[in-house]
């Protein structure tokens, strides 16, 4: 599904662009125009359930309110077969005489799509173009598919330096290199200053999979072992300092990696490995979320076992938001049966991707979906879905 | 991590439980022992570390109303927004602020229908926005505890002197001991005793909480924010219990002088002055509860600059928050919890923000049926 990069951020205040058509009271506006909207005959009539009459950050965040964004507009205008799983990348079966399916010994296509704004557009250990390609990569890398073809479509803004595309363009072509992928086609819009903010990518991306290679919720089992590849946090954390309105600076660095051939030596080592993912917007805690909801089973962490980088774990600890809500851009969360955990664990710490992975926690034999952290202290609570976008606590 | 690592260490925390669990006085499980811990910041770390779990059956920890955000009234929060929606104006506020919803939704909403609104991490960064933009209007919406009070009033002494002309305050600071008082006064508090607030303490120092043993015979101790703090706060107040001594006791000692902080002390009294009453979201008014510009300062007071509705709004009838503030309901007691009354659609105080007593036990003990045991079978 869409990725938005954009935490609220405050416009730097030396670049802020006014909007010269704004309404004296924009609110009442706002309501005026809503009111004359919904004495329309023919519009679509929204949702009881869905009370929000205007987007806001939080619909952009990863949480609950995407989701139910998602659900009630999207998915009620145009639901289908394979939308409505709401997987990262679709599953798609190739015909029975299909030459792909005899020259490569595929059975599936994946078929995944993402768009990239992010401020700033470098950031230490990533860029808006890196993360344009391992976004889409990684999707299609955890649905067990091997990241073969990408189309990159560019909005932009009027006015932008040519030298920032170029930079844009080289940071591309050296993720793509790095994935392994193949740039097989693409677009370029250019709109009026004002109508984006700099430079929009949206990159689509065509996975080959394997015959035999079956990932799915459903085939998780309690007892299954949740392994993750490494450190909570650094992209998210990454960005947020990068912004500078923090006035925080740390060594901290955006882990933005493709993770195709971290996947497949995974898959290699433990063919038997039910469901990866990797814990992008609202962090290990969003995605463990998703996998109590998909596996119908209750999912333990342990923290003691969460690895966090100090640097991480003090600018999270300094701001008050949780590393397990921070976005990840280059680390998997894979769950897999007790009897391949050492094979797995061995497998992603021979890469340097996975040289931190650890074993996070497992699947409970119980039916509610839902996430219990237990805490070194030895008690219990349940893991919170992050609502909205990370904002630091007042006290 | 230095100086933080010192005070989560299991090995003690497990110590400090058994001790707990020894000197727990007999209590029939319809008649729990109840302890307030009054800062949301403290309520948020009993839940993170996963206390309330390992705590004896017979021993209540209730949240009590010291989340800044969530007592702010709705109809500051509709102040607010309206400033925000002039044209003119850029409004600055903390993040968690930022959601609180007023009547016509949060500022973040506003801010999603064009007003200009902008999380910022300082009062002196709505200082630099106003400097930057001379031609529009900045306002701070302030919010929060003796904590938060000094610096907001550091800022506005520094845009006088300065002579910032386009920079206001709006504030909603609130006191601790008025609100203390409250909920003392209130029918129905069946509190024995006080985990009293940290940060808050650093300004005002361990003396101004004399009254709650002397008026009303209960203990407090004040405490710090790391599990070992709070574990070693509840076995204070025990001892005092089952020793019979009622005192202000102050386990945050490595932070808190018995006068607390004087300069902080002193630029709050030299820019703001009590208001007689300051409506609390959940409390209702609480007498001297809240703390307002004073006269020298009123070019900076987004009340006198401006005009705004003003109007209060009385809570939602089905809100349970002045039951739940004084441990007479559970947050799950409340009819609204966790269905009308959620973290992304709050009704009521309690949920408004992290800190808020009905959010952290959404977020991380609202299915109390399930215990770690069911779920790992």
């Amino acid at each position: 599904m869409m990725t938005n990069e954009s935490l609220h951020h405050p416009k730097d205040p030396s670049g802020d662009i006014e909007n010269p058509k704004k309404p004296d009271f924009p609110r009442v506006a706002a309501l005026q125009q809503k009111q004359q909207r919904s004495e329309k005959p023919n519009q679509p009539r929204a949702s009881s359930r869905f009370r929000a009459t205007h987007v806001t950050m939080a619909h952009g965040a990863g949480g609950r309110a995407t989701a139910a964004l998602v659900k009630e507009v999207f998915l009620d205008a145009y639901g289908g077969r394979h939308l409505n799983r709401l997987e990262d990348a679709a599953i798609l079966p190739l015909g029975r005489s299909s030459s792909l399916d005899s020259s490569l010994g595929a059975s599936h296509l994946a078929f995944s799509c993402d768009s990239f704004v992010v401020t700033p557009p470098c950031f230490p250990g990533g860029s808006l173009g890196r993360l344009a390609v391992c976004g889409t990569v990684n999707d299609l890398a955890m649905a067990g598919a091997i990241p073969s073809w990408l189309a990159i479509s560019w909005v932009i803004e009027e006015g932008t330096p040519i030298q920032t595309l170029r930079t844009v363009a080289h940071d591309i072509a050296t993720a793509a290199t790095e994935a392994d992928i193949e740039i097989v086609t693409g677009d370029t819009k250019v709109v009026e200053r004002g109508a984006a903010d700099g430079v929009l990518l949206t990159t689509a991306g065509v996975g080959i999979c394997p015959a035999g290679r079956e990932l799915g919720a459903e085939r998780i089992q309690p007892g299954d072992k949740l392994l993750l590849s490494g450190s909570m946090g650094d992209h998210g954390m990454a960005v947020m300092l990068a912004r500078g309105d923090l006035a925080i600076n740390a060594d901290i660095r955006s882990d933005c990696a493709p993770l195709g051939k971290l996947a497949a030596g995974l898959l290699t080592a433990a063919p038997n490995t039910r469901w990866m993912r990797d814990p992008t917007r609202g962090g290990v805690a969003m995605l463990c979320h998703e996998l109590a909801a998909a596996a119908e089973h209750s999912v333990l962490l342990r923290e003691q076992q969460l690895p966090v980088r100090p640097a991480v774990r003090a600018a999270c600890e300094l701001l008050g938001i949780d590393p397990l809500h921070v976005a990840n851009e280059g680390k998997l969360l894979a769950v897999v049966p007790p009897a391949e955990t050492e094979d797995a664990l061995a497998a992603l710490r021979s890469s340097p991707l996975g040289k931190d992975a650890v074993l996070i926690g497992e699947i409970s034999p119980h039916l509610e979906p839902i996430v219990l952290l237990e805490t070194p202290f030895g008690g219990t609570r349940l893991l919170d879905i992050p609502v909205g976008n990370p904002l630091p606590r007042i006290c | 991590m230095k100086y933080i690592d010192e005070f989560r260490d299991p090995k003690l925390a497990a110590s400090l439980l058994a001790d707990i669990h020894a000197r727990m006085p007999d209590r029939p499980p319809d008649n729990p022992l109840k302890l307030m811990e009054v800062c949301g910041g403290h309520t948020h770390a009993i839940h993170r570390a996963g206390l309330p779990s390992l705590l004896p059956d017979a021993l209540e920890l209730v949240h009590g109303p010291g989340c800044p955000v969530c007592v702010t009234p709705t109809g500051r929060i509709d102040d607010a927004v309206v400033l925000a929606s002039e044209e003119k104006s850029i409004l600055c506020t903390f993040g968690d602020a930022a959601r609180a919803p007023g009547s016509k939704g949060s500022l973040l909403d506003a801010k999603a229908t064009g007003a200009d609104v902008r999380v910022v991490y300082s009062p002196l960064d709505a200082l630099a926005l106003a400097e930057t933009h001379p031609d529009r209007e900045v306002v701070f919406f302030a919010v929060g505890f003796e904590t938060t009070a000094p610096a907001v009033a550091a800022t506005i002494v520094r845009a006088r002197r300065q002579g910032i002309p386009n920079f206001s305050v709006l504030s909603n600071h609130v006191l601790v001991v008025p609100g203390l008082k409250a909920i003392l006064a209130r029918p129905g508090s069946k509190l024995e005793g006080f985990i009293g607030p940290g940060h808050v303490s650093c300004t005002i120092g361990s003396e101004p909480y004399r009254f709650i043993p002397e008026e009303h015979g209960l203990p407090i101790v004040i405490s710090g924010f790391e599990p070992l703090d709070l574990l070693q706060a509840l076995l204070m107040l025990l001892d005092q219990l089952t020793q019979g001594r009622c005192e202000v006791e102050n386990q945050y000692q490595r932070a808190v002088q018995p006068h607390g902080n004087p300069t902080a002390k002193a630029i709050i009294s030299q820019v703001f002055t009590a208001r007689p009453h300051f409506a609390w979201r959940g409390l209702g008014p609480v007498p001297g509860g809240g703390l307002r510009l004073r006269d020298e300062f009123a070019a900076f007071d987004a009340e006198e600059r401006f005009s705004l509705p003003g109007k209060s709004v009385p809570d939602p009838k089905a809100c349970r928050c002045g039951e739940v503030l004084v441990g007479a309901k559970k947050p799950w007691e409340c009819g609204a919890f966790a269905t009308r009354c959620t973290p992304e659609n709050p009704l009521g105080a309690c949920m408004v923000s992290s800190e808020g007593a009905c959010a952290a036990s959404y977020a991380y003990e609202h299915r109390r049926q399930v215990s770690w045991e069911k779920a790992t079978g």
